[in-house]
């Protein structure tokens, strides 16, 4: 029986896997709302971060290769979707399409530098590339980027087309997708479905022959080079596909909250991105997104704990034990989630670091041979 | 010239924060082959020793006010002070030199509790793992700073006789405005002294002349009955303390906080790649040639010509000499190579 279960799962096709999948993403407000995550700036976080780390998994996950850089791409799509909005009109998808075109267009420039190294030399230029972007953002670049306060939208904004085809409407307008706006669970479906679509192509990749000769790269790439593949065609195109990604998901971000900020392209924030890969599983179609899910739940209950909550959960002990575990706890919630995340991430790489994708493949190798032990022995017995 | 000059000094000044970081993570890594990103948090912690150090010494107990008599005003009086008098205002005024004398025990205790801790089961770890864990580690110690010290800066001052400036354009013939701070000064040549002994302890100590031989060639200097390992563990501790105490007197020039760590690791990491991974000496020279090119660029010239190339100078420069000299300035062959 169990194993003619794995087999179903085993033969499934991509269009299965895919229909599943949207199945999954579309119903997350019912299935969330018993964990209480049931609303819609979270699940919009879940989507798009989803989508970040998707591509992200495409350079990390089949080649290997650390990227240090990749908030940058996010920021950038920030950027220009937020100037599509400003210049243009309010409807998201050109924003989105440009978005992704001008970070498409950064990441081949980063990727073709970066990519003439590997290993830590490799991380070392991404991480130098995106302290670049940060530090211009917050100096000469302040006329685009707007510094500190951030680039938001204005009443006099020009917006050419939606102020030829209507007369603007008093007070800031809001992004919409040809009239559904993109407040609330309108915006979360939206952006759901862009993720199912780059979910896709995600998949797509990962079993076609190019995410192949990536995974190929990862595991020997001396031996592709002697076999007389070059591999820097396919590195960079890798590159700019996870950075098209994370300009996408950028732009969403923008679509969501029409503001843009140049913290998004700190460093600090590639790492964020590299731990959720790593905290799902590096390598996996459905890690990252799982990475995403738990840190972002995480974030958001941990951050949202203050004191007077922890004495609320541990008022049924005794005074004394209620202080002392609340003194203990405090410190690593609200202001302090940094701390259970740190935590949290060297537990990860020290103990598991295919993620918990590989723990969830543990668990079951374990259970199945157990299973199979069982109906072996009972089948022995008869 | 006098601009020229006083941006020199600065480079250099700077240069010799991201010297000590970068000497300690190429020891590190030419040592134990492990990719530190959890370093500049050592700085950061040292930084902090200064200011723990100075906090405790500054102990306050509310006293009555004397000048004021209409009615009862109250005012903090340092413990140090209301036992010791005068000798004990003294020892607060110095506090940060006297905290390195704790700082150094503090940070070998912490460089060996990390390194028998957590380092040594990366050993056999790639690079991308070292990396993680130890950025990992990185934001958890920085997180506990933040706990314990808030967010913001805090100012921990040098003593007072050498918290005005020195004269320099009297001593050398460029007139009276050529001034700059004692501290910083000081800061400059007690850079220098580390550097130089921790090239003398390498170089002429039996001891340095081992770990020299192990960064060489491990297998063989093990092979000849010696515990590598113990001696690349207290190399890491040498390590932490070269960063805490840099750390310790960087204090007085920049108020630290609780990000200074990550601010200074990432810039040291690119001087260690553009010195060469594994290369004492290139990590020292990066350092200094980063810190004066950043600071020449700061000039008001330059960034007229070029804006914005304060901000990214040190980043330009790391990639257009990866990309040059893949080995950087004085990398070794065969070092990180793949």
């Amino acid at each position: 029986m169990m194993k003619r279960l794995m087999n179903i799962f085993k033969k499934q096709s991509d269009l299965t896997t895919i229909l599943l999948f949207a199945a999954g993403v579309l119903t997350m407000p019912i299935w969330l709302d018993p964990i209480g995550a049931n609303y819609p700036d979270l699940l919009q976080k879940f989507v798009i971060f989803g989508i970040f780390a998707v591509g992200y998994n495409i350079l990390f996950g089949l080649t290997g290769y650390l990227s240090f850089g990749h908030a940058v791409f996010l920021g950038v799509g920030s950027y220009t979707a937020v100037w599509s909005f400003k210049l243009f009109t309010m409807n998201v998808l050109p924003a989105m399409l440009f978005a992704t075109l001008i970070s498409g267009l950064i990441a081949a420039a980063i990727g073709f530098v970066s990519m003439r190294r590997s290993g830590i030399y490799f991380s070392i230029l991404t991480l130098a590339f995106a302290q670049m972007f940060y530090n211009l953002a917050y100096s000469v670049l302040i006329p685009i980027t707007n510094g500190e306060t951030g680039l938001q939208l204005r009443m006099h904004d020009i917006r050419i087309i939606d102020n030829y085809f209507s007369d603007p409407v008093p007070g800031l307008p809001s992004t919409e997708f040809f009239g559904m706006s993109m407040n609330g669970y309108s915006g979360f479906y939206f952006c759901a479905v862009v993720l199912i679509l780059a979910f896709y192509v995600a998949m797509k990749i990962f079993r076609s022959p190019f995410g192949l000769k990536l995974k190929a790269i990862k595991s020997n790439q001396h031996r592709m080079r002697y076999i007389g593949s070059d591999t820097r065609p396919y590195l960079i195109t890798a590159f700019i596909i996870s950075g098209m990604f994370a300009g996408l998901a950028g732009a969403l971000l923008a679509v969501t909250d029409p503001l843009a900020g140049a913290e998004r392209m700190q460093w600090t924030a590639s790492g964020e991105v590299i731990l959720m890969t790593i905290l799902g599983g590096v390598g996996t179609l459905f890690g990252p997104l799982i990475g995403v899910g738990v840190i972002k739940y995480l974030e958001n209950i941990f951050s949202a704990i203050n004191d007077a909550v922890l004495h609320n959960f541990f008022s049924f002990m005794p005074l004394w034990a209620e202080n002392l575990l609340v003194a203990i706890t405090a410190p690593f919630v609200g202001e302090g989630w940094h701390l259970t995340l740190g935590i949290l991430f060297m537990v990860i790489i020290i103990f598991l670091p295919g993620g918990l994708m590989e723990g969830f493949q543990k668990i079951k190798t374990r259970y199945l041979t157990k299973s199979m032990k069982d109906s072996e022995s009972t089948t022995k017995q008869e | 010239m006098d601009s020229i000059l006083i941006q020199l000094l600065n480079g250099l000044d700077k240069g010799g924060a991201y010297a000590l970081i970068a000497l300690g993570l190429t020891l590190v890594f030419g040592t134990l082959g492990v990719v530190n990103f959890a370093h500049g948090a050592l700085f950061l912690i040292g930084a902090f020793c200064a200011v723990t150090f100075q906090k405790i010494l500054t102990f306050s107990k509310k006293v009555l006010d004397p000048n004021i008599t209409f009615f009862d005003a109250y005012i903090e009086q340092p413990y140090l002070e209301l036992w010791f008098g005068e000798t004990g205002l003294a020892i607060i005024d110095y506090a940060v030199p006297l905290s390195i004398i704790v700082t150094i025990p503090t940070m070998m205790l912490i460089g060996l509790a990390m390194e028998r801790g957590l380092i040594r089961h990366f050993y056999k770890r790639t690079h991308a793992e070292q990396i993680l864990v130890t950025f990992g580690l990185a934001i958890v110690l920085q997180e506990i700073i933040r706990h314990f010290f808030g967010a913001n800066p805090i100012p921990t001052p040098a003593p007072d006789i050498v918290s005005g400036s020195a004269a320099i354009g009297t001593w050398i013939g460029l007139g009276e405005n050529f001034v700059y701070p004692w501290w910083r000064l000081i800061y400059l040549a007690s850079a220098t002294v580390i550097i130089s002994s921790v090239f003398a302890f390498l170089h002429l100590t039996t001891f340095g002349m081992v770990v020299r031989a192990g960064m060489f060639d491990r297998q063989m200097v093990a092979f000849l009955g010696i515990n590598v390992q113990r001696k690349f563990t207290i190399i890491f501790g040498l390590a932490a303390v070269v960063a805490g105490v840099a750390g310790a007197m960087y204090a007085p020039i920049l108020p630290p906080d609780y990000h200074m760590g990550m601010d200074f690791l990432v810039i040291s990491f690119v001087i260690v790649v553009v010195g060469g991974m594994g290369s004492l000496r290139g990590a020292v020279a990066a350092g200094f040639l980063l810190g004066i090119l950043q600071s020449l660029a700061s000039m008001t010239v330059v960034s007229s010509l070029l804006p914005g190339i304060d901000q990214i100078i040190i980043y330009l420069v790391a990639v257009v000499i990866l990309l040059t000299r893949p080995r950087g300035l004085m990398g070794r062959k065969g070092v990180m190579e793949n």
